[in-house]
């Protein structure tokens, strides 16, 4: 008998010898990715930082809580009371219209649809998505307000909406794809009808992650300017809640103030992008919350 | 056949399959939802160019190249030359500025960041993505202007005033050449965080087995992850580029307005959405407003192309890969 096999010889180490040109190549590749790293994440950064420190330090209550004062010359407090109460009402509005349309719109495409109209609409959606805001407000002021009847908070609120209604339809196509077959199977088995089915076991299921979108759509929309100029922006400065008259808004507010040669104009600017900032930011980590609260437990997991 | 002995009653489909009205009502509703979605597109498309009719008619196909803009009354004379020459100029220097930026950015955090530096560097992206884009305007005209206008601009025309693009610097600092810094921060986080996923979904097998046989970090970047994520990585730069065309505001508050065609950065001017933006008050008569609408038309027609473009790419993408998600601006 022979003796043991020989041990394999020891594996060649790989590595690309230093100082060959593949090496010095992959170094100032990396270093490139590097530099390109650094420097985007502090142009971010700068940006994020000045427009919170700017805005912290021109924050008051007077912001939220006293109307502007139109032509002064005095220094007496003034706010944007008035855009605040606006954006409030047209983006619930909004909310309103957009999130049931688009979760009907997300029912029929996951629940009813055929794949080929499934894909179409689909489409569509994506589509509508890509039309720039301000071709939106274009839109809404020539279908609804160069007619007759002049801006209103009700058409500020449609043209956000239309922005939104994407939004929400593509969330929630997400959340319900991740409702287990198993479980809209099981209840029809059981001879439970379609739509008992889809409204009782497949919706409360998905309704964290619509919860979700709807959140994540909402901050999105709120700061919103360009559907708003054609629709809701030739306003007063007292503070009203109706909408079937023009409405203030915070974006509109502070597009106006920052185009102001007045520097108090520019404090009350950055005050109040910082309080809508915060708002959206605040508004992200919620739904950045739910969503990870929520994804277990739809799958089921 | 016949032979069977059935009875009537087991011949009956079953219960389950009988019609509910609850179905047919909420399938129903479900669908005209859907249409009533589908169809919006082609009614902003119908009534965008209702509301541009007027002014077509007056000035026809030849608006798009002519460089007017005059609103006095009796001798009004409009064109979309001087802005779309604005909406390319802008929006191609960003894309050009932004692209090695955020490739750059999707590399470093999915092949070299150390953990610690990853978490922090991708919520700084995200949250970068949520600033309202006027916030991105007020930052541009009263901290990035005068800065520009101090120091870059100058530096630039001295090093680079040997071409077209660096003239004298702006007066005031708003500029063409602050809308595509502008810009250019506006699409970053996008460009980068779909790329990202990209990078993401490149297999393992195929990168260590391109380590495997050798390859630096790069040539297995340049040899395995770029033609994976090809398609995708151009379907976002594509979004990207749509999303620079169509964004309004932000550029208004910063590019200074003006109806010329200038080779010079520094100079002033404006762009297809910019224009209309800054005249939402401004404009008078019918005609003014309906060239207004003519120049959205055009804005529509561009972002339309983009994004269908865009879609086409990620959906051939994914045919090929069964990537679940091309990305979305």
């Amino acid at each position: 008998m022979s003796a043991a096999a020989a041990p394999p010889p020891p594996p060649r180490i790989l590595e690309v010898p230093h100082g060959t040109r593949r090496r010095i190549v992959n170094k100032s590749m990396e270093g490139i990715a590097w530099l390109s790293a650094i420097t985007a994440v502090g142009i971010l950064g700068v940006v994020v930082w000045s427009i919170a420190s700017k805005g912290w330090s021109e924050l008051s209550l007077d912001l939220i809580t006293k109307p502007p004062i139109p032509f002064s010359f005095t220094n007496a407090p003034q706010g944007l009371a008035n855009a605040f109460a606006g954006t409030i009402v047209i983006v619930t509005l909004a909310t309103l219209m957009a999130v049931p349309m688009g979760i009907m719109v997300a029912l029929y495409l996951n629940e009813f649809a055929r794949p080929s109209i499934r894909t179409s609409v689909g489409l569509m959606t994506d589509i509508l998505a890509g039309v720039p805001a301000i071709v939106i407000g274009v839109f809404v002021y020539s279908l609804l307000v160069a007619g007759g009847g002049g801006q209103s908070g009700w058409k500020g609120a449609f043209a956000l909406a239309i922005l939104m209604l994407p939004f929400v339809t593509r969330t929630t196509v997400e959340v319900l794809a991740l409702v287990p077959n198993s479980l809209r199977e099981a209840s029809l088995g059981l001879g439970v009808p379609r739509w008992r089915t889809t409204t009782s076991i497949v919706v409360p299921r998905a309704i964290g992650g619509i919860l979700t979108g709807t959140v994540l759509a909402v901050a999105r929309v709120a700061g919103e300017t360009a559907p708003l100029l054609f629709t809701s922006s030739l306003v007063g400065n007292q503070v009203s809640w109706d909408p079937t008259h023009a409405l203030q808004t915070v974006p509109v507010a502070i597009f106006e103030l920052s185009e102001s040669p007045d520097p108090k104009d520019h404090a009350r600017a950055w005050a109040a992008g910082f309080v809508l900032l915060m708002f959206i930011l605040a508004a992200s980590l919620t739904a950045r919350w739910l969503a990870t609260r929520n994804a277990r437990k739809i799958a089921g997991r | 056949v016949s032979s069977l002995d059935v009875s009537p009653e087991a011949r009956r489909p079953f219960s389950g399959r009988r019609v509910h009205v609850g179905d047919i009502v909420l399938q129903g509703a479900a669908a005209l939802a859907a249409l009533a979605a589908t169809l919006l597109v082609v009614l902003i498309v119908r009534e965008v160019v209702d509301g541009a009719r007027p002014a077509i008619e007056k000035f026809g196909i030849s608006f798009i190249t002519d460089v007017v803009w005059n609103p006095v009354a009796g001798r009004e004379a409009y064109g979309a030359g001087a802005f779309l020459f604005g909406t390319i100029i802008t929006s191609f220097f960003a894309l050009l500025l932004a692209t090695p930026l955020a490739l750059g950015i999707a590399l470093f955090l999915t092949e070299l960041s150390p953990g610690f530096i990853k978490t922090p560097v991708t919520a700084l992206v995200e949250t970068l993505a949520a600033v309202p884009s006027v916030l991105i305007g007020l930052w541009g005209i009263l901290v990035l202007g005068p800065i520009l206008r101090t120091h870059i601009e100058p530096w630039l025309h001295s090093v680079l005033g040997w071409l077209p693009f660096f003239g004298e610097p702006s007066s005031s600092g708003a500029s063409v050449f602050t809308a595509i810094i502008v810009l250019t921060i506006m699409i970053l986080p996008i460009v980068s965080s779909i790329s990202r996923e990209l990078f993401l979904g490149v297999p393992h097998e195929l990168k260590e087995a391109a380590l495997g046989l050798g390859t630096t970090r790069w040539e297995m970047v340049r040899g395995v992850m770029f033609p994976y994520a090809r398609g995708g990585v151009a379907a976002a730069l594509i979004l990207g580029l749509g999303r620079a065309m169509g964004e309004a505001i932000a550029v208004t508050q910063v590019i200074g307005g003006g109806v010329h065609i200038s080779w010079n950065l520094f100079d002033t001017g404006d762009t297809l959405g910019s224009k209309i933006a800054s005249e939402y008050q401004g404009a008078t008569s019918n005609l003014e407003v309906s060239s207004l609408i003519y120049l959205g038309l055009l804005l529509l027609l561009l972002s339309l192309i983009t994004n269908i473009g865009a879609q086409w790419i990620v959906r051939q993408v994914n045919k090929k890969h069964g990537i679940t998600r091309g990305g979305h601006a």
